[in-house]
């Protein structure tokens, strides 16, 4: 009896080991590299880009720009990351990348810490490090592409959410995971940026992980705990349209504001019937395309990444590094049910 | 344990002794898997571009380092047959305690030894529960799984601290001299050669067995069956702490969500290393070499550009099958014996 008892246990265990080692431990694909790793100029296009996690509908938009850039210059493609976005998760793709050779690895940092070492590692082995998105301490990486300045990411959000909610009553925010970079920034600014909105109170931030499900779920909550939110802003692509997806089929449908970042092609059919009326974006694809573009030119050995390079970028024209050895991209750009049409992303 | 081992010499029923040391020593579910670990290996090295670069040893060796030292205690849990969840947590924990008392001014070398300390009092409470208690260890390590990620999480908020000396952090990744052998591998080393002596060749190591196989029998036998499971549970969190500050050093930033999940990888391996998750059989070089064989498969077929998908479907195939497989071997074997002779019992691998 005490031993079946003991087996049962010991069954549940071993089943709860094996599906989460099938779903959970997070291992991925390596790139196709093709060697060479001398310093300096080289004609070793072969550029990896590695998101902070697979899946995820921000970052195939960003890579297929990437891969149009690299098409473009005949460099080589390829995309690699693990299955979650966890800090460390990123060092051992990393480390393969370097073992390969590849020219130029594009990364999206999950933590701007964790990953230096392993990217400094790559770059002693010759390989160019340009981060985009989520960008590493300065000294980890020769470039950093910025999809547009936290202020005006901060601003366009707090000023679309009081424009909808007649700018005053309770909003909440809905981030990604509480340590991502670049949320964290932006959740300051914001804070800042709505003491020239007094009646509007911010009342509760909350993290949705960048995963679809816990995202839904505390939307859900937030509106429970607030009875009186009047509007949610969500910094993250997954959380915005997870949010949008709970409110559509819920009662806080239209009464409800909803804004923040997020894609056209996720938000489409929300901005149509009514649950949102503006949200803003840069376009993921120009940021892939442009970091592409930006690992070529520091492979071929045309900037080094200091303070005033330049450098062409195909069809989006002439960029300049500034400060820090940071590039940006543009100016945020509003999404509503007027220009949603031309957008397919 | 002179009572268990005069009852057993008695009755026989070790399958080791009726078999020539050869066969003892090779046909067995570890040499199994280290036999496998070397036809991977060796397959790989001709067939996987950049895998037989010697960077490829150093990577993987500090990749699985954490996994490599908390396996050496949850071998021995499991062993008694029971189990230990909250070692990922604990290594969470002890990596925001170092890094909430260094920002606090405390020397690093202090805060370490004191996280330490408090991954041994996390043990304890864990063996607190599960010996005096009397709470089956299951339902209190996915507890305290939740409550020390909590406490984790909790005291360090969102954000990550990551200053730390460089020396540690220097020496978290130093190789030796020239070689690609990393200094970590020299801590482990040391604590491999403590556990392989407590396990197998001490009578506290004898009675882990014992209470694997038959709790009661072992009871009666004289072996201090709630002392032993405290003593493990405690020497569980001491090393998971551990294994926290190495993992905060290698990667320079304490954080609540560090190490996630990694009890659910160590667990795998040592299940893969041909412990059994009923408690009672097992060897500490078997759980070494699992361990191995996730780390060179993941690498090589990373290198291979395999996606992830499909690494996580192989290893979980692995995993799943080498449990098919030696419990159907067990039945197989007592299926064979019993009709006549003595009924066997599932044996250890005592030497």
């Amino acid at each position: 009896m005490f031993h079946n008892k003991r087996r049962a246990g010991a069954l549940t265990a071993l089943a709860a080991a094996a599906a989460l080692v099938l779903a959970g431990c997070a291992v991925d694909s390596g790139s196709g590299g093709t060697g060479g790793t001398e310093g300096g100029g080289s004609d070793n296009l072969a550029i990896t880009f590695l998101p902070k996690n697979l899946g995820n509908p921000y970052f195939d938009t960003s890579s297929a720009g990437a891969k149009e850039a690299i098409d473009e210059f005949g460099g080589t493609f390829a995309e690699v990351g693990p299955a979650e976005a966890t800090p460390d998760s990123q060092v051992s793709y990393i480390n393969t990348l370097t073992q390969q050779g590849v020219g130029a690895i594009a990364v999206s940092a999950n933590d701007p810490e964790a990953i230096c070492d392993a990217l400094n590692e790559a770059r002693d082995a010759g390989v160019k490090v340009v981060t985009f998105d989520s960008d590493t301490n300065p000294e980890c990486r020769d470039l950093f592409i910025n999809q547009a300045t936290a202020e005006g990411i901060a601003k366009v959000q707090i000023d679309l959410i009081a424009d909808q909610i007649g700018d005053a009553g309770e909003i909440a925010i809905l981030s990604a995971s509480a340590n991502a970079t670049n949320q964290n920034a932006w959740i300051e600014l914001m804070k800042k940026e709505l003491e020239n909105h007094p009646n509007i109170t911010l009342v509760d931030t909350v993290y949705g992980d960048d995963d679809d499900q816990t995202s839904f779920d505390k939307t859900a909550a937030l509106l429970q705990t607030h009875p009186n939110l009047k509007g949610i802003i969500s910094p993250t692509t997954v959380g915005i349209a997870a949010a949008a997806r709970y409110l559509s089929t819920s009662e806080y449908k239209g009464k409800v504001a909803l804004t923040g970042l997020g894609t056209p092609n996720q938000m489409r059919e929300y901005v149509e019937d009514g649950t949102v009326t503006a949200f803003a974006l840069w376009n993921p694809a120009d940021l892939g395309y442009l970091t592409a573009y930006a690992a070529k030119a520091l492979i071929e050995g045309t900037i080094t990444g200091e303070e005033g390079d330049s450098f062409e970028a195909g069809k989006l024209g002439d960029y300049e590094v500034g400060a820090d050895g940071t590039v940006l991209l543009g100016d945020p750009y509003v999404f509503d049910a007027d220009n949603i049409g031309d957008f397919d992303f | 344990m002179t009572a268990t081992t005069t009852t057993d010499a008695a009755v026989r029923t070790y399958r080791d002794y009726d078999r020539p040391l050869w066969q003892r020593v090779l046909l067995t579910r570890e040499m199994a898997i280290i036999a496998l670990l070397l036809i991977v290996a060796l397959i790989a090295i001709p067939t996987v571009r950049g895998f037989s670069q010697p960077i490829t040893l150093t990577f993987l060796l500090l990749d699985v380092m954490p996994i490599l030292l908390i396996a050496l205690p949850m071998t021995l849990i499991i062993i008694t047959g029971e189990i230990d969840l909250s070692v990922a947590s604990i290594a969470g924990l002890a990596s925001v305690l170092t890094g909430v008392m260094t920002q606090a001014g405390v020397p690093f070398e202090l805060a370490a030894v004191l996280a330490i300390v408090a991954g041994a009092i996390g043990g304890a409470i864990n063996g607190f529960l599960i010996t005096v208690v009397g709470l089956p260890s299951l339902a209190v390590t996915i507890g305290t799984l939740a409550l020390y990620r909590g406490l984790a999480v909790g005291l360090l908020g969102t954000t990550a601290i990551t200053d730390f000396p460089e020396f540690w952090t220097d020496l978290a990744k130093a190789r030796v001299g020239g070689s690609n052998i990393p200094v970590v591998l020299f801590l482990f080393l040391v604590l491999l050669v403590v556990f392989v002596v407590l396990l197998h060749f001490t009578p506290f190591g004898r009675g882990i067995y014992a209470i694997g196989l038959a709790s009661e029998a072992a009871r009666f036998s004289g072996v201090r069956v709630e002392r032993t499971k405290f003593i493990l549970f405690m020497l569980s969190g001491t090393i998971s702490a551990l294994a926290g500050i190495y993992y905060t050093l290698r990667y320079g930033s304490a954080r609540g969500d560090n190490a996630t999940g990694l009890e659910l990888q160590v667990i795998a391996a040592v299940l893969l290393g041909g412990v059994s998750i009923f408690g009672g059989r097992g060897a500490i070089h078997g759980v070494i070499a699992g361990v191995l064989l996730i780390g060179v498969l993941a690498s090589a077929l990373r290198l291979a550009n395999v996606t992830s998908d499909v690494i996580n479907i192989i290893t979980g195939v692995l995993l799943v099958l080498s449990v098919v497989t030696s419990s159907f071997l067990a039945w197989l074997r007592k299926r064979r014996r019993a009709p006549g002779g003595t009924p066997r019992v599932e044996a250890s691998t005592a030497g």
